[in-house]
């Protein structure tokens, strides 16, 4: 008995999340591109200028309401720095352990993004952390400045791949 | 005489200067810790006009450590004790999910007793957490009792993780693929006797505590957090089930085997500082009856670990996986390049994620009801920081 709940929520899951992929495809058809759409997980990769426009339209039709989490990935072969916001929802019932993963890709020389903290608020402190231990300067946030590190940091960002800690 | 009336003429005009005051005059700048028993490691510079806080700039990293760069340079079980030291007194959930996205990522099914054992680790956990935080919420609001007793109840579990894994506060006991070890003999009894216990004791903490009037007073009705703010916010845990959003992982994406326990989701309606501190405590019933529960299906034989090699190679992907630790929702992200080393990994900890009501909250109360509102987030600074 409680198999075949499990079951049924699995399905109904599965169609919501190829749903929102559809939905999104149809909407920006060649200007993204999904990674993965696994169990409770999908990933979908924008350009840069689109982020902005993808986030507000998620968040107006599918609930995406705020950010399970928000960071960025070095990738000095490609020389590009991946950006990642995990959306979740709180408020839409039927996606509540869906997690969307929304990422962008910047140039690794002068990396710059748009900043999503006008649509999703919380965002601010995870997009002042991205911008300190990887250097990606977020455009419309109203403090790229110093956070975590200490007052007296004179290095290139931490969590870039070039960035080696002493004695390793 | 009209010597005299000039000195007093100039006199006043001098004075009217003097008393003459520009804004910055009036607020009155406060850095509060990092290093204030009041705050943890943790420092914020709040400016005060008279009783009232027009402003505050949190700024954490006081011990910032680098966990995430640390991982980059281990394999996936070096990483374990290295990432329990965020949470010392919770490192059974925050190893959890650490535990849950490698596996996610490897492939691996955990045997039937080694998630029941690991869940049971997790919920006592939580157990030993709460009263750490409940302590020092007490002692800062006054109520020394209330330091004393969780502080001295806390014993109690910790030595029944003694018992199980060797260790009293950091126990590296969830490791990827399972377990550590298997349970001692006779742990059963043991932990039900000590949960008996724990649970007389929270019908004390109830009427010593939260009703007492003092408490009450300095709780109900402060830091008000409403529910589409705290959904704005995005925070998590207790600080968002206070505000009514009743949103428990355990419960939305359940893990291991907590589809198969039956337990409530705690929350209130009143968004105030008293149902953020209230909720923790109620949490703390419900994982004595998941505990209970948990001893009571407890697979009697079988293995607890899968053996994995010690430098294991995760397949190129990443894994998203998040558990409900005793702050809230807890989870990693883990990038893998196919290496035996995580390529990387982001811990997307409670606390730094309700950092953010933190100014909300404080800004236009008052400066007197400041520990009352900072403690009932849940925060722990160290977590924050990573």
């Amino acid at each position: 008995m409680d198999s075949n709940i499990e079951l049924k929520n699995e399905n109904i899951l599965l169609s919501v999340s190829s749903e929102i992929l559809k939905s999104i495809t149809d909407k920006f058809s060649n200007r993204i591109k999904i990674i993965y759409d696994i169990h409770n997980r999908s990933k979908i990769m924008v350009e840069p200028e689109s982020l902005v426009e993808t986030a507000i339209f998620l968040r107006d039709n599918f609930g995406f309401d705020h950010v399970e989490s928000a960071s960025g990935t070095d990738y000095p072969k490609e020389e590009k720095i991946e950006i990642n916001y995990h959306l979740g929802t709180y408020s839409n019932s039927d996606l509540l352990p869906y997690v969307l993963v929304l990422s962008t890709k910047v140039d690794r020389e002068d990396p710059k993004s748009n900043s999503l903290i006008n649509i999703l608020p919380s965002v601010e402190l995870f997009e002042r952390e991205t911008y300190e231990m990887l250097g990606v300067y977020f455009i419309g946030h109203p403090r790229n400045e110093r956070f975590l590190l200490p007052e007296d940091w004179a290095d290139i960002p931490p969590l870039r791949k070039d960035f080696r800690s002493k004695g390793r | 005489m009209s010597n005299l009336e000039e000195k007093i003429d100039e006199a006043k005009k001098l004075s009217m200067q003097i008393v003459k005051e520009t804004e910055a005059d009036r607020l009155m700048t406060l850095s509060v810790g990092p290093q204030h028993p009041g705050s943890g490691h943790f420092r914020f510079v709040i400016k005060v006009d008279g009783d009232y806080i027009v402003n505050v700039d949190p700024d954490p990293g006081y011990v910032h450590r680098g966990h995430e760069k640390m991982c980059e340079y281990r394999n996936y079980f070096q990483n374990l004790p290295q990432l329990e030291r965020p949470a010392l007194h919770d490192s059974s959930n925050i190893l959890y999910s650490y535990c849950l996205a490698v596996e996610d990522l490897v492939g691996i099914n955990v045997p039937r007793r080694g998630q029941f054992i690991r869940a049971i680790a997790s919920e006592l956990d939580r157990l030993v957490y709460t009263q750490y935080w409940l302590a020092i919420y007490g002692i800062f609001l006054g109520h020394s009792t209330m330091f004393m007793w969780p502080a001295g109840d806390r014993e109690l579990i910790i030595d029944l993780f003694e018992r199980f894994s060797g260790h009293r506060v950091t126990h590296c006991f969830s490791i990827p693929g399972g377990v550590r070890n298997d349970f001692p003999y006779n742990f059963k009894e043991k932990c039900l006797t000590q949960v008996n216990y724990f649970e007389k004791r929270l019908k004390e903490y109830e009427h010593i505590f939260y009703n007492n009037p003092l408490f009450r007073q300095r709780t109900e009705g402060v830091g008000i957090l409403p529910k589409e703010d705290a959904i704005k916010l995005g925070v998590t845990g207790s600080v968002l089930r206070a505000s009514g959003v009743p949103y428990d992982i355990r419960k939305v994406e359940p893990y291991d085997i907590y589809d198969e326990i039956d337990f409530k989701v705690q929350h209130m309606k009143t968004c105030d500082s008293f149902a953020r501190s209230y909720i923790p405590y109620l949490d703390m019933i419900e994982s004595c009856h998941i505990i209970r529960q948990l001893l009571d299906k407890i697979p009697e034989s079988g293995d607890v670990r899968v053996k994995l090699q010690g430098n294991m190679k995760g397949p190129p992907g990443e894994s998203f996986k998040r558990v409900e630790s005793g702050r809230g929702a807890l989870g990693y992200h883990i990038v893998s390049d196919g290496a035996s080393r995580p390529y990387r990994v982001k811990i997307s900890t409670p606390s730094f994620r309700n950092l953010i009501a933190l100014s909300y909250l404080l800004v236009g109360s008052k400066l007197g009801d400041m520990p009352s509102i900072y403690w009932s987030l849940n925060y722990w600074p160290i977590e924050a920081d990573r």
